[in-house]
């Protein structure tokens, strides 16, 4: 039975675990992304293509290899994290790191390869370089990260095998449709489907709000 | 005069080839250097050399009486300005892209609006100061390059092809800017053209580059008159038709 008060709960820890998630694979995607844009070395397209196939990794084969390394006998089971909101966010950060490494780095492979050696000719150190490719391709960069959050918001299957939707603890949106939805209960489901729905809307209207504010700047 | 710039047994190689070859090149302070060749000859390579934005695989450059591998790279390219065949600029407002320059290199506001103002003022662009670079035309945006080289006041300007894409009043004008602004600040600059009349009208030697290889340097009137050989005579006849 799904009180108001669980929803609550349900919808802030879905929101803390995906927004974290995302966070850390802009922390990961954006350097990694921007190193393979600009490098040139030898490998280079072969790791592309790997981080290309890892956009569309299958969230329960993410969510057995997580449960697998968290699991007590695994090799991180001493950390005792499965089951836990963490391991949800471990999960969820294998899903959409690809997908902001792989859009990151075609963003920055679009802008013109002059504009690198403008940017080095006006006396940019690396650092400098870097930020302004970073401003300049800062429309698909922010596409790239609600790519990533899109990714993770909806996925049920990774957050169900390490989180265990254990309610009051590891119970997100999309684990607790999928519970209501086993248990017969379809409104209660329809009625998590449309927030979930809802929710997703309003963070990427916010986020394309601020993508067009700054296409008009 | 003494010389900026020595180098001495240049090559530079580009994708596995040779791209550029100087056996001996001397460029002094405050002189204006126009280097002409084909398409392909290794103009844009040696700009990009001299700018440190390519490694040479051998030979030596002198900057300064300095060695030009024992510099440091930063400090080196803030002594130097580079302005493109197109103008590159960011998607941003016009003095925000003359002011890069010295953002990068630290300076504070009131130094940078100071020098912005002055150049903008200088280059006859003050109106486009807020109009952002999507905004404004081809003319326009390559004069706002050259203030954002200018503003820099630096040491070395290297030109490629700045004015090639644009229509011929407009060049004319830059020509007429460019040109000012060379003689009044005794810049010591290198300009890559196509253009005969430019490059005699800009710089006070020629040097021809064709192949990769450096074939002659000397004043206009001299490398119309004695091209040193066939090659150059044919490259020269071909480009004064």
């Amino acid at each position: 039975m799904v009180l108001n008060s669980d929803i609550w709960q349900i919808i802030l820890l879905s929101l803390q675990v995906s927004a974290s998630a995302t966070v850390i694979s802009l922390l990961i995607g954006l350097p990694v992304g921007t190193w393979l844009a600009l490098g040139n070395f030898r490998g280079r397209s072969f790791i592309l293509s790997i981080i290309n196939t890892g956009m569309a990794l299958p969230p329960v084969v993410v969510g057995l290899v997580v449960a697998m390394t968290l699991w007590r006998s695994g090799p991180l089971g001493d950390f005792n994290l499965i089951y836990t909101p963490a391991a949800i966010i471990i999960a969820q950060t294998i899903i959409a790191a690809p997908v902001v490494t792989g859009l990151s780095a075609a963003a920055l492979q679009a802008l013109d390869p002059r504009l690198r050696q403008q940017l080095l000719g006006l006396g940019a150190s690396n650092l400098q370089m870097i930020w302004m490719l970073w401003r300049e391709a800062r429309l698909p960069l922010l596409a790239a990260l609600m790519a990533g959050f899109g990714s993770v918001i909806s996925e049920v299957g990774a957050s169900m095998m390490v989180g265990g939707n254990i309610q009051g603890q590891t119970r997100v949106l999309t684990t607790a449709i999928v519970l209501e939805t086993n248990k017969g209960e379809f409104n209660v489901a329809l009625g998590l489907g449309v927030l979930l729905l809802v929710i997703t809307y309003l963070i990427n209207l916010a986020l394309t709000w601020i993508q067009q504010r700054s296409a008009k700047r | 005069m003494t010389a900026l710039i020595e180098i001495r047994d240049l090559v530079v190689q580009r994708g596995g080839m040779e791209a550029l070859q100087i056996n001996a090149l001397d460029i002094p302070r405050g002189e204006t250097l126009a280097v002409v060749g084909p398409n392909g000859a290794g103009k844009s390579t040696l700009l990009l050399t001299l700018a440190k934005l390519i490694k040479p695989a051998c030979g030596q450059i002198h900057f300064n009486g300095n060695l030009f591998s024992k510099l440091n790279e930063l400090e080196y390219r803030r002594k130097i300005s580079f302005v493109f065949q197109d103008p590159l600029l960011l998607d941003m407002s016009a003095e925000e892209n003359i002011a890069l320059g010295l953002k990068f290199r630290g300076l504070t506001k009131n130094d940078i609006k100071m020098r912005v103002d002055q150049w903008m003022k200088q280059l006859g662009i003050e109106s486009l100061a807020k109009r952002r670079a999507g905004q404004i035309s081809g003319g326009e945006a390559q004069r706002i390059s050259l203030a954002r080289a200018f503003v820099l006041e630096p040491e070395l300007l290297l030109l490629d092809e700045p004015f090639s894409a644009l229509d011929p009043p407009t060049r004319a004008s830059l020509l007429d800017d460019l040109s000012a602004l060379l003689t009044k600040d005794h810049c010591t600059a290198i300009f890559v053209t196509h253009n005969l009349n430019e490059a005699a009208k800009l710089s006070q030697r020629i040097a021809i580059i064709i192949k990769g290889k450096l074939i002659q340097v000397g004043p206009a009137q001299q490398i119309k008159t004695e091209p040193v050989n066939d090659e150059a005579a044919a490259f020269l006849k071909e480009w004064t038709d």
